[in-house]
């Protein structure tokens, strides 16, 4: 390679078997129809605001099956932006603690009715609070890395975020801190470009051809991939992780991915007709390999549009939070100080 | 007999031997230099960092996220400006999640005048930090209450900050006021753990042997007890409150000074039993007057002391100006002076409502 640094080992050539791509295909598909039931439960009056991932689901389901989920340094932590639902799903979250959130009931796992659906946070597997500025996870993550280069072993800070959350200063930040000669860190720095910033494309604010080429300048590995394809994802992830958790140092890849229902609620949450779907690509592949028929796609859809309909109509009776439980959880409970620990 | 800055130090020391700090760390924290006041020398979890003061805080917040403990350290409080989404963030780590997660960290930086620091190296952050909800918020007008504050918000489990008004850390402890175990001759304290000046590559500390001491958040300390007036206040402008009221005790006037020590969670108690004592209140601190820390007590004392005061409670802040300027006259004109603190004591012991 030109950086002249140790080359990534080449993602595997060998097709992934059937049952994985099945696995794949199964929480690509549930995950869509769980980011449509969300968008129908915005519409429908039972949330405030919709954001999350449709379109991304190619990228982010190989990405959550690859993730050693657990809590603390051993495992993986995870720094997330809000468009990951499918990799929660294939976390194995279950979608109706999302739906919750969306519907900021009191029984939401992640924030209790305090924060917009797709936040995630979960500390027993290491996902840290998801923020709606998009750029903080890049140098908050500088931490948990430091963290598990300390403790050793195989855990590794995995970051993510979008193309024009690479324009503030906390992408720049994240490539040298983990890219330090002093103390390099195992993170797996990920950009889902969609090519979208809110209502602005990228390409008329970015000039750089490829966001992965700004890590070359860091010494950096560096790679740009078709994150609409799950085969490739999965391939390239695995790759990318096992030079991060075995070299200890920092992996930049970028994904091309699609938006397929816009920024948000705020952009109408449509579905919008020219971008690429990556499930029906996905799905076509599928067909051809005869690994499952189209009748078999529409009754597994149509199961989980049915499973979480009806969990729609369970979780609108959920309690919501009540207005004298603001003062809760500013500070964790336990005040070590006073009692003199 | 220890300066704050040396009493910072060996808090330090202690948290790391035997409070589980594992990273201090920051712009020039790390050897040689060991901190641009000297405060992290020797210390051997310190590390030095880019100068990037938002990866500082978004490492002191992930480091915390992962239970390390941490001090991250703005080099001037100035210089924090830039990571104020990131501190609001760290104050919401426990509450966006509804108690799912929480972050031990604190953020240590130098505030205030008194160095004729000019406009970027003299500002307050008790203002802008009492305006984040989520940090516990101590400031130390003393080496003593600096060691025992500092180790409070090393072993919280919630994001601190740690303000060091920079014009008190040579400052020297007081007697009767030491830090147990702490050699009582200055000289001796500084062969043991002050840096020589040169190569310091073989230079090793000799830490003396000081006990955990915990200052409670929200425990103030009644510095001098009075029956006319209360004075509060915190930082460099609290030992000037208190020279003041030595001096008004000449004329009669007795003057209580309360050093407040932690302004989140803030020892309103204390402040209140005082107020209805004297029935005249008097804020003091140097941060510009406008949505000052101080107005929120005096609308305290309004609200809650109406009935008991016998002149309208003050303020004295500094002045709603951009920056302190360079120029002696101008500091002096724009932070709160021993005789502005002074008159104003004087003045409020003799109105009347």
């Amino acid at each position: 390679m030109s950086t002249g640094l140790r080359p990534v080992p080449r993602a595997p050539d060998a097709d992934l078997s059937p049952e994985l791509l099945l696995r794949i295909h199964d929480l690509m598909l549930r995950s869509r129809v769980l980011e449509e039931r969300l968008i129908a439960m915005y519409k429908q009056g039972d949330g405030f605001f919709w954001i999350g991932g449709p379109g991304e689901e190619a990228f982010n389901v190989p990405l959550g099956l690859l993730i050693q989920k657990g809590r603390g340094p051993a495992y993986d932590y995870c720094h997330f932006h809000y468009r990951q639902s499918a990799t929660l799903l294939a976390m194995g979250a279950d979608p109706v603690n999302a739906m919750r959130q969306m519907k900021n009931t009191a029984t939401d796992p992640y924030s209790g009715g305090r924060n917009f659906c797709n936040h995630y946070s979960l500390i027993e597997w290491n996902v840290a609070p998801v923020s709606s500025p998009i750029e903080p996870q890049y140098v908050i993550a500088i931490g948990t890395a430091i963290a598990q280069k300390r403790a050793g072993g195989r855990g590794i800070t995995i970051v993510t975020g979008g193309d024009a959350g690479t324009a503030e200063a906390d992408f720049a930040s994240c490539l040298i801190w983990s890219s330090r000669p002093a103390n390099p860190l195992p993170m797996l720095i990920v950009v889902a470009n969609n090519k979208w910033g809110i209502s602005t494309p990228w390409a008329g604010q970015h000039g750089e051809k490829r966001i992965s080429d700004r890590g070359k300048g860091f010494g950096i590995e560096s790679k740009t991939i078709d994150g609409n394809d799950p085969e490739i994802s999965y391939r390239e992830i695995a790759a990318a992780m096992e030079y991060v958790r075995t070299e200890r140092k920092p992996f930049l890849l970028e994904a091309m991915v699609s938006r397929l229902f816009g920024h948000s609620s705020a952009s109408g949450a449509n579905a919008v007709p020219d971008e690429a779907d990556c499930l029906k690509g996905f799905e076509q592949k599928l067909s051809d390999k005869k690994l499952l028929t189209r009748q078999q796609m529409e009754e597994l859809r149509h199961k989980y549009a049915t499973e979480l309909q009806e969990a729609h109509r369970k979780v609108r009776q959920e309690p919501q939070p009540k207005g004298d439980s603001i003062y809760q959880n500013v500070f964790l409970d336990r005040d070590k100080v006073r009692e003199g620990k | 007999m220890s300066t704050m800055v040396q009493a910072i130090r060996m808090a330090l020391h202690v948290a790391e031997e035997r409070h589980q700090l594992t990273d201090v760390f920051g712009e020039d924290v790390g050897p040689p230099l060991g901190g641009a006041f000297t405060a992290t020398q020797g210390i051997k979890c310190a590390w030095n960092s880019p100068l990037d003061e938002r990866g500082i805080v978004g490492a002191a917040i992930g480091l915390g996220l992962a239970g390390c403990r941490n001090v991250g350290e703005i080099q001037f409080c100035d210089y924090a400006y830039n990571t104020i989404d990131l501190l609001k963030l760290a104050g919401l780590q426990t509450w966006s999640t509804n108690g799912g997660w929480n972050c031990p960290m604190t953020i240590m930086t130098p505030v205030g005048s008194g160095i004729r620091g000019s406009i970027y190296h003299s500002h307050s952050f008790d203002a802008t930090a009492t305006h984040i909800p989520g940090f516990k918020i101590a400031i130390p007008s003393t080496p003593r209450d600096a060691y025992g504050l500092l180790l409070s918000c090393i072993v919280d489990p919630n994001p601190c900050f740690f303000l060091v008004p920079k014009a008190l850390m040579r400052v020297r402890t007081q007697p009767g006021e030491e830090i147990p175990g702490e050699p009582g001759d200055e000289r001796a304290l500084s062969k043991l753990i002050d840096a020589p000046l040169g190569d310091r590559a073989k230079w090793q500390p000799q830490w003396p042997d000081t006990p955990d001491i915990f200052i409670p958040f929200g425990e103030a300390r009644t510095v001098r007890r009075g029956r006319d007036l209360t004075v509060v206040s915190y930082a460099r402008t609290l030992p000037l409150c208190k020279k003041a009221a030595d001096e008004l005790s000449q004329e009669g006037i007795e003057a209580e000074v309360i050093d407040l020590r932690s302004l989140h969670p803030v020892d309103w108690p204390r402040i209140e039993e005082s107020v209805r004592r004297t029935g005249r209140a008097l804020f003091v601190n140097e941060d510009t007057e406008i949505t000052n820390f101080g107005e929120h007590l005096l609308r305290r004392t309004v609200e809650e002391l109406f009935y008991e005061l016998l002149a309208p409670p003050r303020l004295l802040a500094g002045a709603f100006v951009p920056g302190v300027g360079l120029a002696d006259e101008l500091e002096m004109a724009s932070v709160p002076q021993l005789p502005s603190i002074r008159e104003a004591m004087r003045q409020l012991a003799h109105q009347h409502a």
